[in-house]
């Protein structure tokens, strides 16, 4: 095959997501976060929904991610994320609104507002990285931290007596009436990344046609705070959270 | 209540707020009960703008989601509201000082009560360091309006999206239980429409709401790591603020003019200390008030004016003594300043003041 041949555009297997801007990540190497915000990009391209997103970015690693995808934002106070969100869907209702947040966002400070967004079954799409543990601010214990993990304020291991147990908030949305689908995915394998993006377009395909609320967890990786190495740290996720952050579709009343 | 009736009505402070924003074009109310202001929420309930206007109505699950709703809702161009009392606002500073930060514009009311703490569900007026202070982290400035009627609480709605709006910042209207709970005649501002998305588009080329075709992303953020980027963002709010105390100073003055001892009071102080002011005219002693009607901007130049010709200033509050702090700043020592007020849910009386003026200037 000649150099003419490959570039054909017919023979195009993949593009950056035109939505993707040139900004430098500030994500660390092995972490889930650029695929996962590869994935939204993409989705909200192919839905046609470039002019009618709005996203709400939360406080944690993913604060930035206004700075990667070219749509509108609205940047959340720790946790809060939920509540904007549902406000700009009512006032908006024509508009594609999801929030991205991490557990300690999403699963601690913000409990509240998750809940209860969920629970009002606003049409919102909320996408969740699981890493189990904070990030941005260096490595502390986290709500999602798994039993015996090592973060920076549970040094010698997560213990249940000293610091309960890790919080599977998924399951508990899975419980609530206003959800619509709740399911949790990873991105670690080619395989993976194409199941979790089916999930991100269904769950933004349902929030558009008013189907209630949906919950996308994606189990990821967090290298530095893990202090593991890329592939170690996949190797990690799969052998500790998977059993206990087990993947695959929580909830779907999509589905007669 | 759906008509351009301009008929005078009778109705509850609170009630007047409500049905002040269902006709001004407000776009979405998201609030949390709470005593003494939850018939702002009740009657919205009751009177359904979803179905006439289109005005949002959500209960929110507390006050730190409410605020964060409009805080959401005002990032999106709308014009978005919550209301509170006391302890419900001291929930909300974290939302309120992310407005700031991001140049959000939102009305925020308090229907205050006393403190510190759950204190108790009579009125006050102790939240005005919280008010004019900021309230939250940061170098920031909430617009503040102080009514002292029914009537102003109906027409503040309007005038305070309409400020909020044009220096895009968030503003309040700081009430207490007495205005919220007390009935007097009102006649309703009237019906003007909810903007189009044309004209939020045009209104508000900020606001977050889809990107099109001919714009960058819009990123409603208070974030900036940057330092001198910071800085100009700091240094860029305060010239607005210096620009709102320049413009947008507001006051009432009754019997000034000739006065010997001026009582500056705000809210319902105010309407109690004119009360004291008209009995002691009789009694041949000259008194005149001073209402600020906007406590940030505070009418600092004119309360200069006035110490500059009397003998001395009284500022009545339902609190421990609080405004007078930008009264003596504003005196600057030109006359003899003192404060008299109660708390606990306790309210002055017109003999009350008059004994305290006594006491302070003619003893």
């Amino acid at each position: 095959m000649t150099r003419n041949e490959i570039i054909a555009p017919e023979n195009l297997v993949y593009h950056k997501p035109t939505l993707m801007n040139d900004n430098h990540m500030h994500y660390c190497p092995g972490c889930s976060h650029g695929v996962v915000h590869k994935l939204v990009a993409e989705v909200i391209e192919e839905m046609g929904l470039t002019d009618h997103a709005v996203g709400i970015s939360p406080v944690g690693c993913s604060v930035f991610a206004y700075n990667y995808i070219d749509i509108d934002w609205q940047e959340a106070a720790h946790g809060r994320a939920p509540a904007i969100a549902t406000a700009i869907k009512r006032l908006w209702p024509d508009r594609l609104v999801f929030t991205y947040q991490g557990d300690g966002d999403l699963a601690c400070i913000g409990t509240a507002e998750t809940i209860h967004a969920l629970n009002r079954g606003e049409n919102i799409t909320i996408i969740f990285i699981n890493n189990a543990i904070y990030g941005m601010t260096g490595g502390q214990m986290a709500p999602t931290t798994l039993l015996g993990q090592k973060t920076s304020t549970c040094p010698y291991g997560r213990q249940a007596d000293l610091h309960g147990y890790p919080l599977k908030i998924t399951e508990i949305a899975a419980t609530l009436e206003g959800t619509c689908y709740v399911t949790r995915q990873s991105v670690q394998t080619v395989a993976a990344i194409r199941k979790a993006k089916a999930a991100i377009r269904k769950a933004f395909e349902n929030s558009m046609n008013g189907r209630g609320s949906n919950l996308v967890e994606i189990v990821s990786t967090c290298s530095s705070g893990w202090k593991l190495t890329p592939v170690e740290a996949n190797k990690w996720m799969t052998e500790h959270m998977f059993p206990f952050y087990p993947l695959g579709d929580l909830k779907d009343t999509t589905i007669e | 209540m759906s008509d351009n009736n301009q008929s005078i009505l009778l109705m509850k402070g609170n009630e007047a707020i409500a049905h002040a924003a269902i006709r001004c074009g407000c776009d979405g109310y998201f609030g949390y009960p709470i005593t003494p202001q939850s018939e702002i929420l009740e009657t919205l309930a009751a009177e359904k703008p979803w179905e006439t206007t289109g005005m949002v109505v959500v209960q929110a699950e507390s006050e730190v989601a409410s605020i964060n709703m409009i805080y959401g809702g005002g990032g999106a161009g709308k014009r978005v509201m919550t209301s509170s009392s006391s302890p419900g606002v001291a929930l909300m500073q974290e939302g309120i000082t992310y407005m700031a930060g991001a140049e959000i514009p939102a009305l925020i009311v308090n229907v205050q009560r006393g403190g510190p703490g759950l204190g108790t569900i009579q009125p006050s007026q102790g939240d005005y360091f919280q008010a004019t202070r900021g309230g939250g982290n940061g170098d920031y400035q909430v617009i503040v309006l102080a009514p002292a009627s029914v009537q102003e609480m109906a027409d503040f709605v309007d005038l305070a999206f309409e400020l909020a709006f044009k220096y895009r910042n968030p503003a309040m209207i700081l009430a207490d239980g007495i205005i919220g709970q007390m009935m007097e005649k009102v006649v309703l501002p009237p019906f003007k429409p909810r903007r189009t998305e044309e004209e939020i588009r045009r209104e508000c080329p900020w606001a977050s709401i889809g990107r099109t075709p001919d714009r960058e992303r819009n990123v409603i953020t208070s974030l900036e790591l940057n330092p001198s980027a910071m800085e100009s963002r700091n240094l860029h709010l305060q010239e607005k603020y210096a620009q709102i105390r320049r413009d947008e100073v507001r006051f009432e003055e009754t019997m000034t003019e000739d006065a010997d001892y001026i009582i500056v009071a705000f809210g319902s102080a105010a309407r109690i200390a004119a009360k004291a002011i008209s009995i002691c005219r009789a009694n041949g002693i000259k008194v005149g008030l001073l209402r600020p009607i906007t406590l940030f901007p505070f009418p600092t130049l004119r309360i200069q004016q006035l110490a500059e010709k009397v003998k001395g200033i009284l500022c009545v509050e339902i609190n421990a003594g609080q405004m007078v702090q930008d009264v003596r700043l504003a005196s600057e020592g030109r006359c003899p300043v003192a404060h008299y007020g109660r708390m606990g849910g306790i309210v002055p009386t017109p003999d009350d003041i008059i004994n305290a003026l006594t006491n302070e200037f003619r003893g």
